[in-house]
Order: C-alpha cells, then sequence, then structure tokens
C-alpha cells in the first residue's frame, strides 16, 4: 500500500513540479505554453550529463540549465517583445522536439539504442531527494504567493499589472523571475522523468505531461496546493497504465494510456470556468522602451 | 522583393542548421536537392508531402485567423483519417467510384467533430483551447491504436492495421511509380476555396474581426461565439480531409505509424505563410520539399527530417523577432491592456 502511494507520487512529481512553477507564471501573467518543450530539453539534457559523468546530480544541473536556456530565449520574445506567448510557447515546443531528436539520433541512430544511465539514489523507503523537493516546492510556493510581499505583487502582476508599475515594482522583471522559476521546475521534472523514473531517454519522452500540467494549474484553481493534490490525481492514472499492464486487466492497452489525457479533459470541462483566473493571464505588458 | 529577402533567409537558415549539427552542409544540401526535385522521383514526393501539410496548415490559418488558438491538428487529422477507414469498411459492398468521395467527407465531418470537442469545452466551460486540442491530440493517437487493433483490424487479425482499400477505390495515382495522387487537387482546390471564403465573403471578414479585436465584435454585435465555433470547425474539417487524403491517396491502410506529425508542423508553415491562404500554400511547399529531401539525406545520416522540426522553430523565431523588432516603437504604458 505504501509502495504504491510511492509509485504514485513518483510518477506525479514531474507533472507535479512542472505545474508548481507554472501556477507561479500563470499567477504573474504568463502563460507558458513552452512548459512540455522544456521538460523535454531537461530530460534529454539530464541524460546525456548522467551518462557522460556517472553522476545523476551532474545530469539534474544540465537538464535545468537546458530548460533555463529555452525560458531565458521564450522570456525575451513573450516579455522583452512582447510577442504572442502561445505563438512563442508552440515554436519553443518545436524546437525542443526538433533539437533532442536530431542529437539523440545523431548519437544513436534511428533505431533508438537503449541507453542506461546513473539515476537519482532511493532514501529508504522508496523515495528520493526530488521526490521530497517536488512536495516541499509547492509548500513554498503557496506560502510565497500568498504570505510575502513578493507573491502579492507576483500576483498583481497577473491581475493588474499597471498597478505594480504604479507600486514601484518593474512587472518587466518580476514576470521573468516568473518565468525562469517555471523554467527551473520544468528542468528538474524533466530531469527527474529520465533519472528518476526510467533511467534512459526516447524521442519525444515527455508525450504530453507538459500540457498535462497545464490542465491541472486550471483544475487546481492556481493554488499551488491544490495543482499538487491534482497532479497527484493525474499521477494515479499514469502510474495505472503501468501497473495495469503488469497485471493484464480487461480494459485494453490503449484505454490505459489515453486515461491521463482523457482525465485532464473531463476534470477541465467538469469544473469550467469558475473564478480565480488571473486576470492579466496572457495579455503582454508593454513598458516605455 | 520581400518574398525573395525570405527564400534568401530561408535557405540560410537550413544551411545553418545543417551546420550546426555538424553536418556536411554542401553534401546535406544536394542530397536534400536531389530527393525533393529529381525528375523521376523527387517532385512527385514534395508534392505528395506538400499536400497534407498545405490542408492542415489552412486549417490552422482559420482557426488562428479567429482568434482560435487550434494546436490539435493532428488529433484532428487522425480521426479524420480514421473516419475515412471507417467508411471504407462500410464501403466494401458500393461501387469503386463511390468510394473517394465518401472517403474524403468522412474525413471532413471526423476532423470537424473532434475539433468542435474542444469548441464546445471552450464556449460552454471555458476550457484554454491550448490545453484542450492537444490533450485530444493524445486521445486521438491511442484511439487509432485501438481501432486498428479491434473493430477496423485486418480480416486476419494478423497485423495491427486496417485491410487495404482497393487500388480502383484509391485516389487517382498521378505519375506511375511515385505516391503522387489527385489528392494535391483536393489541396489546390482548398486553397482556393479558403482564399475565397476569408477575402471575398462576409463572413470571412467577420472571420477576421472576430479574431484581430472578439470586444470591437462584440459592441458591434457580430456573431462572436457562432464565428469561433465555425472557424474551429472549418479548420478541424481540414485537418480531418489531410488525414482522409493520406488514407486514401496515399498508403490506402491506417495503422500505428501512420501520422507523421502533420496537424502540429503544419503550426509553423501557417505562421510562416503569414496565415494568408495563398502564402500558405508557398510555405506548405517549400516544407514540401525540405520533407521529401531529408528522406533522401537518410542515405548520409539518421538526422532525417527532425531538422525539418529545428528549421521551422528557428524560422519562426527569426521571423517574429525581425516582425517584431521591426515593428516597433515607443509606447506608453497606458495603450496596454
Amino acid at each position: 500500500m505504501i509502495g504504491t502511494l510511492v509509485d504514485v507520487l513518483r510518477f506525479a512529481t514531474p507533472i507535479g513540479l512542472a505545474a508548481t512553477g507554472e501556477t507561479v507564471g500563470q499567477k504573474a501573467g504568463v502563460i507558458n505554453v513552452g512548459l512540455e518543450g522544456m521538460m523535454l530539453a531537461g530530460t534529454y539534457a539530464a541524460v546525456v550529463a548522467s551518462g557522460a559523468s556517472g553522476n545523476p546530480w551532474l545530469g539534474l544541473a544540465a537538464g535545468v540549465a537546458a530548460s533555463v536556456v529555452l525560458g531565458l530565449a521564450q522570456a525575451y520574445f513573450t516579455l522583452k517583445l512582447a510577442a504572442d506567448q502561445v505563438v512563442v510557447g508552440t515554436v519553443v515546443n518545436l524546437l525542443a522536439m526538433g533539437v533532442t531528436s536530431a542529437l539523440f539520433r545523431l548519437q544513436f541512430g534511428t533505431s533508438g539504442k537503449l541507453l542506461s544511465v546513473p539515476t537519482f539514489p532511493k532514501l529508504p523507503g522508496g523515495l528520493d531527494i526530488v521526490l521530497v523537493l517536488g512536495l516541499v516546492a509547492a509548500a513554498v510556493a503557496g506560502v510565497v504567493l500568498t504570505r510575502t510581499r513578493i507573491g502579492l505583487a507576483l500576483r498583481a502582476c497577473g491581475e493588474f499589472p499597471q498597478a505594480v508599475t504604479a507600486a514601484g515594482f518593474s512587472v518587466m522583471r518580476l514576470r521573468l523571475a516568473a518565468l525562469v522559476m517555471g523554467a527551473v521546475t520544468a528542468g528538474v521534472a524533466g530531469a527527474y522523468l529520465s533519472l528518476g523514473i526510467a533511467g534512459s531517454f526516447a524521442e519525444n519522452m515527455t508525450s504530453g505531461r507538459g500540457f498535462i500540467a497545464l490542465a491541472m494549474v486550471t483544475f487546481g484553481r492556481w493554488k499551488p496546493l491544490w495543482v499538487a493534490a491534482a497532479t497527484v490525481f493525474v499521477g494515479a492514472a499514469d502510474w495505472a497504465q503501468f501497473s495495469a499492464f503488469a497485471q493484464g486487466s480487461a480494459m485494453p492497452p490503449q484505454a490505459w494510456r489515453a486515461l491521463p489525457y482523457v482525465l485532464a479533459f473531463v476534470v477541465l470541462v467538469v469544473a469550467g470556468r469558475g473564478a480565480g483566473a488571473p486576470a492579466s493571464l496572457g495579455v503582454p505588458m508593454r513598458e516605455e522602451a | 522583393m520581400k518574398f525573395l529577402v525570405s527564400a534568401v533567409g530561408m535557405v540560410a537558415i537550413l544551411a545553418l542548421t545543417l551546420a550546426a549539427f555538424g553536418l556536411d552542409v554542401p553534401r546535406s544540401l544536394g542530397l536534400i536537392a536531389e530527393g525533393a526535385f529529381n525528375p523521376n522521383y523527387g517532385w512527385p514526393t514534395t508534392l505528395t508531402r506538400a499536400t497534407p501539410l498545405c490542408l492542415t496548415a489552412l486549417g490552422m490559418a482559420v482557426a488562428w485567423r479567429a482568434g482560435m488558438y487550434n494546436i490539435g491538428g493532428e488529433g484532428q487529422y487522425l480521426v479524420g483519417a480514421l473516419a475515412a477507414a471507417g467508411a471504407a469498411v462500410l464501403l466494401a459492398p458500393v461501387a469503386a467510384p463511390v468510394w473517394a468521395p465518401v472517403m474524403l467527407c468522412s474525413g471532413v465531418v471526423g476532423g470537424a467533430g473532434w475539433a468542435s470537442l474542444a469548441t464546445w469545452a471552450w464556449l460552454k466551460r471555458g476550457v484554454q483551447l491550448v490545453v484542450s486540442t492537444i490533450l485530444l491530440n493524445f486521445v486521438a493517437v491511442e484511439a487509432v491504436a485501438w481501432a486498428v487493433r479491434g473493430p477496423l483490424q485486418e480480416p486476419s487479425h494478423q497485423r495491427p492495421m486496417t485491410a487495404a482499400v482497393p487500388n480502383d477505390a484509391m485516389l487517382l495515382q498521378l505519375v506511375r511509380g511515385t505516391s503522387l495522387h489527385s489528392g494535391v487537387f483536393v489541396a489546390a482546390l482548398a486553397v482556393v476555396g479558403v482564399w475565397v471564403y476569408m477575402s471575398f465573403t462576409k463572413q470571412g471578414l467577420v472571420l477576421r474581426v472576430v479574431g484581430a479585436n472578439p470586444r470591437l465584435a462584440r459592441t458591434e454585435r457580430l456573431p462572436v461565439d457562432r464565428t469561433h465555433a465555425v472557424a474551429m470547425a472549418v479548420s478541424g474539417g481540414l485537418c480531418g480531409l489531410a488525414g482522409a487524403v493520406d488514407f486514401a491517396g496515399v498508403t490506402g491502410r491506417l495503422g500505428d505509424g501512420f501520422s507523421q506529425n502533420w496537424g502540429f508542423l503544419a503550426i509553423p508553415v501557417a505562421l510562416l505563410g503569414g496565415l494568408e491562404p495563398l502564402w500558405v500554400a508557398v510555405s506548405a511547399l517549400y516544407f514540401g520539399v525540405l520533407f521529401a529531401g531529408t528522406e533522401n539525406l537518410t542515405r548520409y545520416t539518421p538526422i532525417g527530417n527532425t531538422v525539418v522540426v529545428v528549421v521551422q522553430a528557428t524560422a519562426v523565431l527569426a521571423f517574429l523577432a525581425l516582425g517584431q523588432l521591426m515593428a516597433r516603437r515607443p509606447r506608453r504604458v497606458e495603450e496596454t491592456a
């Protein structure tokens, strides 16, 4: 029973970490559609660095670095140039997909040779440090957003950025900080996917987990702890597809694989529009040039 | 002139991308050119690849111009192909000439229906399209995987794919020994149709106004919700048509590897065409060249068409940066919101 719970948490961790960072970003008014691409870049860089150095922590650092590079690129286009956030995010996803697949094929060919790299060491009980970090991150994000001065400024960026400027903060810098934070957690999430769960890499390995994370932010009503709870729910569905195979269930395996996506879609439809969406979400803020 | 600069820019981006991956640029470009323009098999392959790309990119252009971020072209393409495959099973007792139009129509209906699921979730329940259309992509992939092992599997139940469509029921083959088929005319017709619709009809004008300024559209009492729904249905219909055309024109079978990601790769194609139907067609042709060409590149390196994806992403970013930088002028803070 405890074992199952830890397994579910393990599958929820990548989605949960990405969703936590995305919650902070969306609260500050930036929607990061490139989340999937940042995770994918993190997944790939982590595998390469861990494989080359034999040290999973270096892999984690590389994953975060790759994701942050993409995050900074996205910030330049969406914040500095005020380009459309959905357009830029979609392109960042493409870029990550293209570059990681191309490099992977150059290294291992199209056969997709299975490689195995050093993974994160396990703590007693099957937990590991990154998993615990993921739980802590959600709690910290919740406290920072609701209980601190900087959190208030961040939330104001998402509601009424003009007021933030009037209060003497820079909307641009706050949003940049939020986006980079999101890129860091996306990088850790990606690295966890390859170094915490799989121990290897495959083309397009994130397979939509970044988008599921986006969906969970809405489902969790932009409250970090609710978002974390939502990701455990969908993490359970993600875990179920693997365990159901093992037990040989009556439901076809394709249905199990589709389950996390269907669940995410259905909960969004059921949850509806509701309150809590930042008013200026996705609206670029242009400051005096 | 602008076109010439863009064309040179696109080739430069391709060359730089090849160089960035440490490939021999002249040799790679030669292989790509041969694969795309060789008089025997090159240009037919180019047109075959450009066909679904053009249809799906047109679909993206219609939705995005209306302000609906449809990222679900991939799922709509797959459901279109699935609907065509389903129609093919039901059509078994019917004469061959009836097949193609019915399969294509089923594709349109399938794609439009799949897109409308997301429209419904947005209009009635406020679910962001960016999220819902993507989630539905993954569901579509699994639906196809299930169908070709279940209800639509070929009669001997040996392989995970549908039974082959009989040759005389397929779209007409245009060049012997290649996969070029009459679906290319369907794409050409769609280009003209979407162009006329967007540029010369009242609904097209309404669609562009709704996309450019929904608030103005509402104060002018334009039917915003209905326009959004129609745009998404047309968009999904075009993507579904692309799936059906590939099914009825190229493979005649539906299996796991059916999708080449056309529905997703259509987004940069549409963006680089400026979301204008005629330029989208030019853009699709260019990427048709690259996709056909990089198939030939596999003789030299396993990198394959992943390099095209990088080119697409880099090109959109480059054009975004140029466009935004050139359009930049000092703005006052009060203008925002």
